[in-house]
């Protein structure tokens, strides 16, 4: 099945993260939350699976023009998602022994299909 | 995937043997480098990827660990650029990893990929092979340098292109020539040299003996001329000297492209306002210093008085033991240091004082500060003293043939023959107790000598060294026992001349 393209970015973005979602779902794991938002920012996915809780950023992008989806992942995005993930555990009922951040980047070029990696425990 | 090979860091002279572990894992793209990298070798990850873009090659964006061990050895410089480059490549499953084994490199690299000369790769070379490295890459710029070293096999890089189609077995590397016969330089010889009778008898004595020299005259007299052709005096370098010399040049980068083994004794002239670290040797991870460089040589001290008291303090060491020892906080080195030493200074600040054409301006305080910098320890170093004289206009012209320097090296090298017969090192070197036995001095030379320590007030330490020249003087004349007239001789030497306020010291 052909996928229509994004229009514009924001729809680029959601659109990646559903497809995401899909590919996280399919790699069974069980959503449990998107676009959890706090004061400092939003989670784009939380998910969970055998015991694990995954925090998981998806990073969408038309190419690597401007570097892979991934290398987009720097330093001061990693210690956002680390506060924000002790912000979601605070917040909600979860006890899980252990935590997880996962990146899925995928690249949709404006005519083509995208092309879905899992980065698993990243940092 | 993981790939090993290894390469060197230097510490002074020495190479340290070290790894270079690259891993390619999975994970955000990121490069890490471990194992205490100084700042040149964490740039390394930005001139690799530009390198690596240029020349082609995809740079593997996933997270790459390279690791250096020893994790606690402090690691300087850029040639650590082309052996990551390698293990990269091999980790990345560009070339066969096959291809590292018993492999040693070292190199920087330029961001389009070219292979640059880095310092120190013959200390790399002899540390590679002590550990019986299969081959060295080294840039080809230092492919020379690296060959000096036998019973290793080293290859010349051009560019990371180059490098990785050979590791595939598709190219080959610069293979060394035959050993370049480096071009002696014509040595400045001493007919040159107008005039100045007592002062090429002191220099004469000087490179006899290996004994440090301080000419004292006005602007214009000839010292630096003089001091020029004391290296052509001396020995040539034996092969560990040359070596040793090569390694310090080698350490401090001033190996030009393509230079081999340096034949001729190095002749080092630092101005006066050289601070101590360039002295003897600084940095972090220190390099050598002027000290260092003119080791084998002779260090030539132009206006001696014009060097900081901290500089004329620091080669106190370097002229006792032979070697410095720098320390600094992520090391401590010694180097070599065992060196001529010629000092040059004019009697007063305008030069002009005891010149009887010219009249002196300096005042008293002038004078009197300038005769108290040279005092000091680093006058108590110096054996021979003389004054060099303003050129007759006869001189000048020229009318009197001096005499080359073909027949005073004979008279040297005959002399220290003698001496290493004898003591197996100059007397220059010989240590004060039991100096006299070893000396074999004459009864009457004993006694004028004794009279000097009386009524001119020689010191113990004067008296040593009045004995050392005196024995130089001998072995020139090849005689056996030091007699009266070598004893009065060496005494004149040792009488310092004008400087300032001071005069007709002995010292």
């Amino acid at each position: 099945m052909a996928t229509r393209h994004p229009a514009d970015r924001g729809e680029l973005g959601r659109r990646g993260e559903a497809l995401a979602c899909s590919w996280l779902t399919a790699a069974g794991l069980r959503i449990v939350a998107r676009n959890w938002r706090c004061r400092t920012g939003e989670i784009d996915v939380v998910a969970e699976g055998q015991g694990v809780l995954v925090f998981c950023e998806v990073k969408t992008r038309r190419g690597d023009g401007y570097g892979t989806p991934a290398a987009a992942v720097d330093a001061a995005k990693q210690a956002r998602l680390r506060s924000l993930a002790v912000a979601y555990l605070h917040a909600t009922p979860h006890r899980p022994c252990r935590v997880r951040f996962d990146v899925v980047t995928v690249v949709w070029p404006r005519h083509g299909q995208p092309q879905v990696e899992h980065l698993k425990g990243v940092f | 995937m993981l790939a090993r090979l290894a390469t060197t860091a230097l510490v002074g002279l020495t190479a340290h043997p070290v790894g270079v572990e690259v891993d390619i894992g999975r994970g955000l793209p990121a490069v890490t480098v471990v194992g205490l990298g100084g700042t040149a070798v964490l740039e390394a990850r930005d001139r690799l990827r530009a390198a690596f873009g240029n020349t082609g090659y995809e740079w593997p964006d996933r997270r790459i660990t390279v690791s250096l061990p020893p994790a606690d050895l402090p690691k300087q410089g850029s040639g650590f650029d082309l052996p990551i480059a390698i293990g990269l490549l091999a980790a990345a499953g560009s070339v066969p990893a096959t291809a590292l084994e018993g492999l040693w490199a070292i190199g920087e690299l330029g961001l389009a990929g070219d292979v640059r000369a880095v310092r120190g790769v013959l200390p790399a070379a002899l540390a590679a092979r002590r550990s019986s490295a299969r081959l060295l890459v080294v840039p080809q710029a230092n492919l020379a340098e690296a060959a000096l070293v036998p019973d290793l096999r080293v290859a010349g890089a051009t560019s990371l292109g180059q490098v990785g189609e050979w590791l595939d077995g598709r190219a080959d590397l610069g293979r060394p020539g035959s050993p370049p016969d480096t071009p002696v330089p014509p040595v400045e010889d001493l007919t040159d040299v107008r005039g100045q009778a007592l002062a090429r008898r002191a220099l004469e004595i000087a490179a006899a003996g290996g004994h440090n020299l301080l000419l004292i005259g006005p602007p214009g007299a000839g010292k630096t001329m003089l001091a020029r052709r004391l290296p052509g005096l001396l020995p040539p370098l034996e092969q560990d000297e040359a070596l040793e010399v090569t390694q310090v040049f080698s350490a401090a980068g001033l190996l030009g492209p393509d230079a081999g083994l340096i034949r001729i004794r190095p002749f080092r002239a630092p101005h006066h306002a050289i601070s101590v670290p360039g002295l003897v040797g600084g940095g972090q991870v220190p390099r050598p210093g002027e000290v260092s460089l003119a080791n084998h040589g002779v260090l030539f001290l132009d206006e001696l008085p014009e060097f900081s008291r901290m500089a004329s303090e620091a080669l106190r060491q370097p002229l006792e033991e032979g070697e410095v020892t720098v320390s600094r906080a992520m090391a401590s080195v010694r180097f070599p240091a065992r060196f001529a030493l010629i000092a040059a200074a004019n009697p007063c600040p305008c030069g002009h004082l005891g010149d009887s054409r010219f009249a002196c301006r300096c005042s008293r305080t002038d004078l009197h500060r300038y005769a108290s910098r040279l005092s000091g320890p680093l006058l108590d170093r110096i054996d021979l003293y003389v004054q060099a004289e303003r050129l007759t206009a006869e001189e000048l012209a020229g009318a009197v043939e001096a005499e080359p320097t073909a027949p005073v090296r004979a008279r040297v090298l005959a002399a220290r023959a003698l001496q290493r017969g004898r003591q197996g090192t100059e007397n220059g070197r010989l240590a004060s107790t039991g100096l006299a036995a070893r000396c074999q001095v004459a009864p009457s030379a004993r006694r004028t000598l004794m009279a000097a320590v009386d009524r001119l007030g020689l010191s113990a330490r004067g008296f040593h060294r009045a004995l050392r020249v005196a024995r130089t003087v001998a072995d020139l004349a090849g005689a056996d026992r030091v007699e009266d007239h070598h004893i009065k001789e060496a005494l004149g030497l040792r009488h310092l001349p004008i400087v300032g306020d001071r005069e007709g010291q002995l010292v």
